[in-house]
Order: C-alpha cells, then structure tokens, then sequence
C-alpha cells in the first residue's frame, strides 16, 4: 500500500502550472476589481444626485445647475432609439443569417464575400457609423425623400431619431448576424432532415423548425446588440441627437437627446465643473441602470423562452 | 389500403431465378451518384417488388444508405450531387422535371438512423406533417394520430401523455413515434436507415416485429448492418460492396447460397 503511494506522490510543487494557475487567477481579479472600482465609484457619487424630480421631469436649457437639472427626455431618448434600433436590427439580420447558413453555398464568392463584409463591419470604428449615417441616411436618403415628397423645409433631411436607430441597427448588425447564425448552425442537421423528408418545404422547415429552436440565440444576439448601443455617442451625434430639446420627441423624424451624449455634454460644455458633477455621476448611474434595464427586459424574455423549451427537453 | 395477398417468398428462395416476385413498385435503371469527382454509385439497377420487406447490406462506405436517399431525393440537400439514370416509382421517373418533390416525399417516408424526433410534444410531432399536408380539424387529427400511434405499437405507452414531451421517451420508443410520424401521412413506401442501429436488443426486437406487421399496408426499404436483422426481417436482401450492387436476390439465397463470391465472404463474416 505504501508503496502505491509512493509512486503517485508527486515529487514537488509543479511550478510552471502553480504559476499559470496563479497567472490566470490575477488577470481574473482584476477585470472584477476595476468592475467593482468602476460601480463603486459611480454609485457612491451618483446616488445622491439621484430624486424622482432628476429622473421625471424636463430639464431647463441650464443645466448644468443642480436646481435645474433633469434627465427625463434623455431616459425618453435612448430608450426609444434602442427600441427603433432593435426593431430594424432583428429582422435584417435574422434574415441575413438565415440566407448564408440556409441558403447560400458555403463555397461561392459571393457568400464569401458577405461574410468578410460582415466581420468587417464589425471593426469599423463607431465614429465612421456617425458619418455613414449623415452622409448615406440624412443627405442622401433623406433629402431625396424630401424632394421627391415636395415637403415644405426639411423633413427626413435632418438629423432624427430615426436615422440615429438606422445607423445604429447598421452598426449592431454583425452582432446579430453572428449570434444567430450560431444558434442556427446549433439545430442538429436530424430535425431538418426529418422535416423535409415529411414533405415540409425549406420554407416550412425553417419557419415552424429551425427559427423557434433558434429563437434564444437571436435573442442572445438581440442582448449584445442593445447593450452595445445603449451606451455609444458617437453614431449619434451627427445622426439624431440634439444638445437642447424643450420637448419629448413626438415623431420619429424629431430630434432627441440622449444619456450618452448628455452625459459628453455636462463633462465638456460645463461652466464650472466642481458644481456640474454630481449631475454627471448621477447621469452616468441613471444610463448604467437604463442599460441594465433594456438588457433585462431581453434576459427575461430569453429565460421565459428557454424555460418553455426545457420543458420539452 | 387493397387487399393484397403476400408473395411466398419462401418458395422462390431455393431457386435460382434473382428476379423478385411481384409488382414492381421502384425501378432503377444505370443509377450513378457522384459527390464532385468522385463517384459513389455506380450503374445501379434494382426493381423492389411492392409490400415486402427489402434490405440493402454491405460495408461501410458501400453506398447503400446514398442509395437509399435516392428514392426520396435527400440527396438533393446535398451540394455538388450529380445523379445519372432512371428511378421510377410506381412508373413515373421521380427525377423528372414535372416532379413535385414535396409529394413524392409525402409518397416516400423515411426513419433515419438516430431517432429525431422534432422538440415538441409527441402528439405535435406526428400532428406537424399532418398539418403540412393540410389536416387541420382537430377531431380528425386525434383520429389520425390515434391511429398512427397504434401503427406503430406505441399508443399504449404514450396514450395518457400525448402532450408531453418527445425527447422524455426512451431511445426505442423515440424511433417508434418517428415511425408513427412517417406513416400518419400515409406513404406508400417506407425508407428506414439503420433504425435501430442506436437502440438495445429488446427495442431493436420491438422495431423489427413493427417492420414485419408494417409490410401489409407498406413497402419498405431498409438499410442494415446487422446481418441476423435483414435475415430475420427482409424478403430481398441487396449486397453493396464500393458502390456497386452485387447482388440482389431473396434473403434466404442471399444468407444460405449466393451467387457471388464476396456476397459469401461477406454474409459468413470473412471481411466488412
């Protein structure tokens, strides 16, 4: 028995593995540290900046002051232009990532070439999304809209809620596109197989087979996409997003403003920055929890979904 | 169904006539199936006889379950398929341009390999091809599905959970409710891929008694790699070695005096 022993004990410490255990374990602990920091440091500051009046009413063109401060139209703002931004990413690319797993020929040029478009697409930084988006949605498609609908003074030709949602979808679109082609790759090829052979078209198929099993991963790709929109300021400067609004947008060719770009505002416009950034922490508390909110209502809609599927697992 | 009376295959076994007794149902002339360049069947030409039972045997790799996927054109999922020749199914050349794929794999059932039922629940999974083929009452479902499930001997087990779910059977009886899936929409011929390959021997027995009571109403065509399955179920048996078929005759001549010298090697075991 001892002897057995003898010859599994090991000799010493394995210290190449001590060390990349250790290695791995630090690189963990700070990713949550400056997590921790990053919450801590909004929470303590932005919490008591926070009222029902900040967060309910509309603010006065000052503010920067703390009298007058509110960030109502902002919540308004971004929520609707993630909303708008959803609704045009899902579809288009749900429908693009059903044609090139589905559809089209992994071998082609021409699929090829969608795909590196795609991954492409996601590396082009957000401030070029901005630009696309005045020069391609407000300039171009706009204006045409303008004169070819003869409207009295620019209409569509301006910056909107609705082309900061499109530049927005434009630039979330790879994340869908992949996220679902993940799910859809992950249907086994059986259940598609037993379908076309009981006489379901590809069509049938995908749509009573393949997309209700791939449905949380869309909206897993859904998740990603609002979370990355939510916070970004830079495809909406020039797209939609107004320093000063008087009013809650009431059309979807209205301007808004927007949490992210209030919050570049109150830290680069300010007359005097001591007496502004408590209403910045605050600003900066309210967009992490409307986030978080967004992602939510998406988290538990997937939950629910995945739920009703396990129950048939 | 037409009241049929069943072919003797048993006389016909000893003799030394290959040609199967009965009304052709599938005539293939000079099959040939290539993947790109390569080919993987070769010249094929068969004629399976209608409500028998027929086993396609051989190696792996021989091209039997290709061939099988021919009858329903599950081949055609496939890209850089080319297919040359005839396969006529009651007379008409399913590879024809007026040919309505849809009906013929209403026509051609199939059971694959690994069971697959749909994530649903049993009485959705068999009501799912009923809907497709545009049966929507709910009464007439019921009936249909009751039905199906008897067919396929699996109502008694599920009679009382229809609405749970499929994926909570056992492997056996996943492969029954795609039995029963196949024949609620009432084919007249049956594909089945290795279907109890996955399975233990009792639910493998309950499969090959269900293949045997199915043969009245069905022509069936299955692959196999358990030589003692196609002996003890099929009326024909095919032998497919490298995509060729080398010979094809009742089972009993098949298992007791071939023809062919690498159909004996390969029934007594001496390679595969």
């Amino acid at each position: 028995m001892s002897t057995h022993r003898q010859h599994f004990r090991s000799k010493g410490l394995d210290f190449s593995s001590a060390f990349f255990t250790s290695l791995t374990g630090f690189a963990t602990a700070l990713i949550l540290a400056i997590l921790v920091i990053i919450l801590l440091n909004v929470f303590l500051n932005g919490w008591s900046g926070l009222s029902w009046r900040f967060v309910s009413t509309i603010p006065q063109k000052d503010f920067f002051e703390a009298g007058s401060a509110a960030v109502l139209p902002m919540i308004v703002g971004t929520t609707i232009r993630v909303f708008v931004m959803t609704l045009f990413v899902i579809p288009v690319g749900v429908i693009t990532a059903i044609y090139l797993t589905e559809y089209a020929s992994t071998t082609s040029l021409y699929t090829r070439v969608i795909r590196a478009a795609v991954n492409n697409l996601a590396g082009v930084p957000s401030i070029v999304f901005g630009l696309f988006g005045l020069g391609f949605f407000i300039n171009f498609i706009g204006k045409n809209l303008d004169a070819a609908l003869h409207t009295a003074g620019p209409q569509f030709g301006q910056p909107a809620v609705l082309w900061a949602s499109l530049t927005l979808a434009v630039m979330t679109l790879p994340v869908v596109i992949v996220a679902t082609e993940e799910s859809l790759k992950a249907i086994p090829p059986g259940l598609r197989e037993a379908s076309l052979a009981l006489g379901a078209t590809k069509l049938e198929t995908i749509c009573k087979i393949v997309l209700p099993n791939a449905l949380p991963g869309i909206l897993t790709g859904a998740i990603l996409a609002i979370s990355r929109a939510a916070g970004e300021v830079a495809p909406i400067m020039f797209t939609g997003a107004a320093y000063y609004m008087a009013d809650l947008p009431k059309k979807v060719t209205d301007q808004f403003m927007d949490l992210g770009y209030h919050i570049y505002v109150l830290s680069t416009q300010s007359p005097d920055i001591e007496k502004t950034r408590p209403i910045l922490y605050a600003t900066v508390l309210v967009l992490l929890l409307l986030t978080f909110s967004l992602n939510l209502v998406a988290i538990v809609v997937r939950a629910r979904m995945r739920r009703a599927m396990r129950a048939l697992h | 169904m037409p009241e049929v009376t069943l072919q003797k295959i048993s006389v016909a076994g000893g003799t030394e006539s290959a040609p199967p007794s009965g009304p052709a149902l599938i005539e293939v002339k000079r099959l040939s199936l290539h993947y790109g360049a390569t080919r993987a069947l070769k010249e094929i030409s068969i004629t399976l006889p209608e409500r028998l039972v027929t086993a396609f045997i051989g190696p792996s790799g021989c091209g039997k379950s290709t061939f099988l996927r021919c009858f329903n054109r599950m081949n055609d999922l496939i890209d850089n398929v080319r297919i040359e020749g005839v396969v006529k199914i009651g007379g008409h050349d399913i590879y024809g341009d007026d040919v309505d794929v849809i009906e013929l794999r209403k026509r051609v059932g199939m059971v694959f390999q690994k069971s697959n039922p749909f994530p649903k629940s049993i009485y959705e999974n068999i009501a799912y091809g009923l809907r497709l083929h545009g049966l929507k009452a709910k009464s007439e479902l019921d009936g249909v599905i009751e039905t199906s499930l008897r067919g396929a001997a699996l109502w008694d087990e599920v009679k009382d959970r229809l609405h749970a779910s499929a994926l909570g059977l056992s492997g056996g009886q996943q492969q029954r409710l795609c039995i029963a899936r196949a024949i609620a929409i009432k084919p007249e011929i049956i594909l089945m891929d290795e279907p109890a390959s996955a399975l233990d021997p009792l639910a493998t027995a309950r499969i090959e008694d269900l293949i045997l009571d199915l043969k009245r109403d069905y022509t069936i065509v299955i692959v196999t790699h358990n030589m003692q399955q196609a002996a003890r179920i099929s009326d024909h048996t095919a032998f497919f070695y490298l995509g060729e078929l080398i010979e094809f005759d009742t089972t009993k001549k098949i298992f007791t005096n071939p023809t062919n010298k690498r159909t004996e090697d390969y029934v007594t075991g001496r390679f595969g």
